[in-house]
């Protein structure tokens, strides 16, 4: 009789601190030397990890009420617009906001030195933030400037809330232009200069449970360093994608919308970052842990980076001109060797998610539930997977009279 | 022997005199540049790995001095600020030298200082803005 577990079981385990936890890297080699039905009987948890630039991040931030009151039109956290259209003195800054005089890509290729993901560094990191907002005065909110600082301890919420985050899988970049291309997934050189990546294959989250069995509504996480949710499936989810027999998609595929409490959260696992002639994003953090509820889920978090491939996919051409098609497809296992082979030419590789910041965040999350800190959730809702009939849709465009 | 990585800043009165010539002829060293510019103002600025006999390089900075350039003498050009860096490995295929590699398998970026050109390439290419640039003991 395989093993079947329950949320409630495991949560007992943590709770009496008998939990047995192996990251999603730890567990290939366990599968591999005692087979899936031990390996499943054995582990009760395997946590997850991925540490990448991702541009659908931001804040919502409740800033407290000035005196005489305000209603702003218009915000800037040192120097970077925020979105105001919400209630009084709320806002939103997104990660990739820029500062309205930042030369951008007048400089080519420009460098975006600071933007919305540096703002939300500096925040998570305690330091003073500069707010600049107007408005133009109602009866009740007569205020129409302020110029003040504050810290993230002094105001009321922080929450990062991030449409889309935890690609399921991703593009392998290349560029097969004769000059060099800036992206957003780095700098191409060209002629196939080199070949970028941005996934953290065998840890990554979503790759460890690629049909969607335990990741739901409601999972809680590890975000930024501190405790967060899935709130729901991710903008551009796309769950009806080619798949190898492992379940693992070929292309880009499943995406996540989180949310946590930023005041929990730390500066090293949000990070600002520049992308030289792209923009300002940020680096996030984000761990989820998967429960072994029978062997088939163990199964899927043994899966390997031999076994998971990405799609290479032209950024001078196929992608900004959306044309279907790519250059092939190129295991994890070959990408983290440094090369690979295209067409016959030897192409040098780099990551652009950082796998040793995925492997530490796997490790702090076995660390939470081995030591009672955090307990498994059951989903409230499942997200839509296999079987639902979501696709990705392209902008539809009309031509207007 | 010695090797030392040096900026020279030519007044734009100087720029057109053959002052790696006389380097090599008159004070027998080996030069090998790793940066030339000129800006607007007709200033040039040279970034060179001079080495040689010890009393040929101390002769040759006094020489440079003398004729109005300024000598910049670069001790660790570039650094690495291993606490900015998240060890994405993006520099890793940018680096022309090899003095930023990726350890395989543990995935995390190593700096080798001595390998480094002060191409200065990784500054700008780097998200995370972990290289900087460091001038530091001028002459
Ligand atoms: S690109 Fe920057 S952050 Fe990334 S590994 Fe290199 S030095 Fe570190
Ligand atoms: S300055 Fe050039 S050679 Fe030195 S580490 Fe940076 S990229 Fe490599």
């Amino acid at each position: 009789m395989s093993v079947q577990r329950t949320y409630e079981e495991i949560n007992q385990k943590i709770r009496d601190g008998k939990v047995v936890v192996m990251t999603a890297e730890e567990v290939i080699a366990l599968a591999e030397e005692k087979g899936l039905a031990k390996a499943a009987a054995e582990v009760d948890v395997v946590t997850t990890g991925t540490f990448g630039p991702m541009c659908s991040s931001g804040v919502f931030i409740n800033l407290g009420h000035p005196r005489p009151r305000m209603k702003i039109e218009e915000a800037r956290l040192n120097g970077v617009p925020a979105y105001t259209g919400l209630a009084a003195v709320d806002i939103y800054l997104g990660a990739t906001a820029l500062p309205p005089h930042d030369p951008a890509n007048a400089d080519y290729p420009g460098q975006f030195k600071y933007g919305g993901g540096h703002v939300i560094e500096d925040l998570v990191a305690g330091r003073e933030i500069k707010l600049e907002a107007s408005a133009y005065g109602t009866d009740c909110y007569p205020r129409k400037k302020i110029e003040t600082t504050f810290r993230l301890s002094e105001i009321n919420e922080a929450i990062l809330f991030n449409p889309r985050n935890g690609y399921q899988n991703y593009n392998v970049a290349v560029n097969l232009g004769d000059k060099t291309i800036y992206t957003y997934m780095g700098i191409l050189k060209p002629r196939l200069g080199n070949a970028n990546y941005c996934s953290a294959g065998q840890l990554s989250p979503l790759l460890n449970d690629p049909l969607l069995r335990t990741i739901g509504v409601g999972t809680r996480i590890f975000l930024g360093g501190g405790i967060g949710y899935v709130a729901w499936h991710g903008t551009q989810h796309n769950p009806g994608v080619e798949r190898t027999p492992n379940g693992t998609p070929k292309v880009p595929a499943g995406t996540l919308a989180v949310m946590g409490d930023l005041k929990q959260m730390s500066p090293k696992w949000l990070r600002g970052l520049s992308y030289l002639g792209y923009g300002a994003t940020l680096q996030v953090g984000l761990g989820i842990p998967i429960p072994i509820l029978n062997e088939e889920i163990m199964s899927f978090c043994a899966v390997k980076d031999e076994d998971i491939v990405a799609p290479i996919v032209d950024y001078s051409g196929a992608y900004p001109q959306r044309e279907p098609g790519n250059l092939g497809f190129v295991s994890y296992a070959e990408l983290k060797s440094g090369q690979i082979n295209i067409n016959g030419r030897t192409v040098p590789t780099a990551p652009l998610s950082s796998y040793a910041g995925a492997r530490e965040i796997a490790q702090t999350l076995k660390g939470w539930i081995q030591a009672g800190k955090f307990l498994l959730s059951r989903p409230a809702a499942p997200l839509p997977s296999v079987e639902s009939d979501l696709t990705l849709k392209p902008m539809p465009q009309r031509v207007l009279e | 022997m010695v090797k030392q990585k040096l900026v020279l800043r030519f007044p734009s009165s100087l720029v057109e005199q053959p002052v790696i010539y006389n380097l090599i002829k008159n004070f027998d060293l080996m030069v090998n540049i790793l940066r030339a510019d000129i800006n607007p103002k007709k200033e040039g600025r040279l970034m060179m790995e001079l080495s040689g006999d010890e009393s040929n390089f101390r002769r040759a900075l006094e020489w440079l001095q003398k004729k109005g350039l300024e000598v910049m003498q670069l001790k660790q050009q570039i650094i690495w600020q291993e606490d900015r860096c998240t060890h994405c490995g993006a520099c890793s295929v940018i680096c022309p030298s090899g003095a930023l590699v990726l350890n395989r398998p543990e995935m995390t970026i190593r700096f080798m200082e001595e390998k480094c050109v002060v191409c200065e390439l990784c500054l700008r290419a780097c998200p995370a803005r972990a290289m900087e640039t460091l001038l530091d003991s001028a002459i």
